[in-house]
């Protein structure tokens, strides 16, 4: 009875506040998106067109003088054409606890790492949502908990990740998607306990001044999985396989004047034999060009991976050249655009991303993606037809 | 006769016309050290902030924000806004450290991507958020930033003014120079005038609505600035100022950034 008391009491004081004080708010998204496709598609099963609408709500609350918080942020998608791009996920649904200096986390959260614009080499912590789209900064939800020190030397966090996600592939129907498909169903583990092996990872991160240096490890299933040649049902297929890795990695950012420099490094142990691989470059910015009020940024990054053409990625020796135009408008107008090009078989990738506000509840995105001159060594191979055309329009509330 | 005639007003122009614009800078840094003086010491505040932008044609859109900010000893302010509205940026966040002479240092939060990326602060004449107000001029105000010069007494609104120049002293900034007019009484900014490179008269803004807090810290509710060269206007509305909300250091970090919500 006592006990039953003191358990009430307690409970009482962590979450009585929240009845008195809670500041809580709802935010959502819903978004259409058409793709289409210039070319005529590799495998008959594909399309040339998709109609596909996704939604996102949000919702937030704080308590204990704004010290504890709950958010949820389940999300998603009807695709046309594509069964496993239907798809729903729980981005989020984590309990945050803060103190001066001291940060708490328990749940499913997001977290990135990095700071280069194309390839994400030491974002590790989330898997990559990648029927959404391939950029790679679409996640799926991670299982984790998460400790934060913030002292003078730095920030510390330390994650523990009971459980693991399966990157997500497009079906038959899907495009873009790899040739020949990967055939999720027949997905391997190194490790036994498969999903279930325990993840861990920490990390340091400090501003230095002008510059933001990060450095981490990470241990446990590698969230990219390397590939094999299969058959299912007489067809050829790619079967992933996910490994037990450690991963060290560095993350560093710096502004000198107008110039912005970036470089993230990794080493890769327990993927086949061990590897470096690095991206970096720059972003240089003109201020209020034309006399106007707008920026254009000059990007330029680089990409290298030891492996080579047996790399998990497509970014092994590639070097990216592209702008970024802000209008700095009433209506937030941006556009990105640039060539990501492999210096050894001439790969090449074109990307534009541009959008812009309509009023105050709506956006419209535009995506154009194409790739050309792919080499059959090309990872990028099986998307030799695949160029498309995306429009989006969201609608926000 | 000609030639002590010249030299008389040689050593007017070259000796005591130096020595009278030396008595106007010092005079001039010292309204501006007094203002600043006066607006010391309140260690932080949080508050919320709308802007009414409005185009030639009349068109209007809403941007609203939170603010906190912290004083820093010797250096200039720490301060986080959290956007709200229009509602595709919500949740986005900017977390400035500015200082007196050097660049600021600026973050800006991603909530989609959950990414923290470092800006140049050097885009200081940039419009903020697509209004009249440029980032320097919604930047923390220190004395260091400018060269003053005072250059008479005036009235404005029945009231006596210090009306002083000031030129910035960044390269970057999108202003020749700024005219302020600064009242006797309590030397609040009531007026400004920015004048672009090219010296030609930009926007004006003007301060409404004082309010004092803790007794000593006044706040206006409204600042109105408006573009001569566009026709555009925004209209800046501060509301729920609270003093010594006991914000500290580990509420302006990259890390807390990642929490504002």
């Amino acid at each position: 009875m006592r006990k039953a008391g003191s358990f009430v009491a307690t409970t009482l004081m962590l979450f009585g506040p929240a009845v008195a004080l809670a500041e809580s708010e709802w935010r959502g998204e819903i978004a259409l998106e058409l793709r289409a496709f210039t070319e005529s598609a590799l495998d008959p099963e594909q399309n040339d067109s998709n109609l596909s609408l996704s939604g996102e709500v949000e919702y937030y609350t704080s308590w204990d003088n704004g010290r504890q918080s709950f958010t949820i942020k389940p999300f998603g998608r009807l695709d046309q054409r594509d069964y496993k791009r239907t798809h729903g996920d729980l981005r989020e649904a984590v309990w945050i606890f803060s103190d001066d200096g001291l940060e708490l986390r328990a749940g499913v959260d997001k977290v990135f790492w990095g700071v280069t614009e194309v390839h994400h080499l030491v974002d590790i912590i989330n898997q990559t949502d990648a029927v959404e789209n391939r950029d790679g900064e679409q996640k799926l939800g991670q299982p984790m908990f998460k400790l934060s020190l913030e002292r003078d030397w730095g920030v510390l966090d330390l994650f523990y990740m009971p459980m693991f996600r399966e990157r997500t592939f497009p079906s038959v129907e899907g495009r873009p998607r790899s040739q020949p498909r990967v055939a999720y169903e027949l997905t391997e583990y190194q490790n036994h306990q498969e999903k279930y092996h325990q993840d861990m990872a920490l990390r340091w991160s400090q501003n230095l001044g002008d510059w933001d240096l990060g450095l981490a490890h990470f241990y446990g299933t590698g969230r990219e999985p390397s590939y094999s040649l299969g058959l299912d049902d007489g067809l050829p297929v790619l079967i992933p396989r996910y490994e037990i890795i450690h991963q060290s990695s560095i993350d560093l950012q710096g502004v000198v004047g107008d110039w912005l420099w970036k470089f993230e490094g990794i080493h890769r142990e327990g993927q086949g034999p061990s590897f470096f691989a690095a991206t970096g470059g720059f972003e240089y910015t003109f201020y209020g060009i034309a006399d106007g009020s707008s920026d254009l940024g000059a990007l330029a990054e680089v990409m290298w991976d030891e492996r080579g053409d047996s790399a998990t990625t497509p970014f092994d020796r590639d070097v990216f050249l592209g702008l970024r135009w802000v209008a700095n408008d009433v209506d937030g107008t941006e556009v990105l655009t640039g060539v990501v090009n492999d210096w050894e078989n001439s790969t090449r990738f074109f990307n534009l991303e541009a959008s812009r506000r309509l009023g105050n509840d709506w956006k419209l995105g535009l995506q154009a993606r194409f790739w050309s001159n792919v080499d059959e060594s090309d990872a990028l191979f099986g998307l030799r037809r695949d160029d498309y055309i995306e429009f989006k329009v969201s609608r926000f509330f | 006769m000609s030639l002590r005639l010249l030299l008389i007003v040689i050593s007017l122009v070259v000796f005591n016309g130096p020595v009278q614009a030396g008595d106007d800078a010092k005079k001039g840094l010292k309204i501006a050290v007094e203002a600043d003086r006066r607006d010391t010491g309140y260690h932080d505040f949080r508050a919320e902030l709308t802007m009414l932008l409005r185009n030639k044609h009349g068109k209007e859109s809403l941007r609203s924000m939170r603010t906190r900010s912290l004083e820093v000893e010797g250096d200039g302010d720490k301060t986080m806004i959290i956007f709200d509205q229009p509602r595709d940026v919500k949740g986005t966040a900017l977390l400035t450290f500015s200082h007196k002479i050097e660049p600021d240092d600026q973050w800006l939060y991603l909530p989609a991507l959950k990414r923290v990326k470092r800006i140049s602060s050097r885009n200081k004449s940039g419009p903020f958020m697509g209004s009249e107000f440029a980032y320097e001029d919604l930047a923390s105000q220190e004395v260091e930033k400018y060269s003053y010069r005072y250059l008479k007494d005036d009235t404005l609104n029945d009231q006596a003014m210090f009306l002083i120049e000031r030129d910035p002293v960044d390269e970057n900034s999108g202003y020749k120079r700024q005219l302020v007019w600064i009242d006797q009484a309590e030397y609040r900014p009531q007026k400004i005038e920015f004048y672009d490179r090219k010296d030609s008269l930009l926007k004006t803004l003007v301060f409404r609505g004082y309010v004092q807090y803790l007794d000593r810290y006044w706040r206006a509710r409204e600042m109105f600035m408006e573009n001569h060269q566009t026709g555009k206007s925004t209209l800046l509305t501060w509301e729920n100022y609270e003093f010594r909300v006991d914000l500290k250091d580990s509420d302006f970090t990259t890390n807390s950034l990642k929490r504002a919500k």
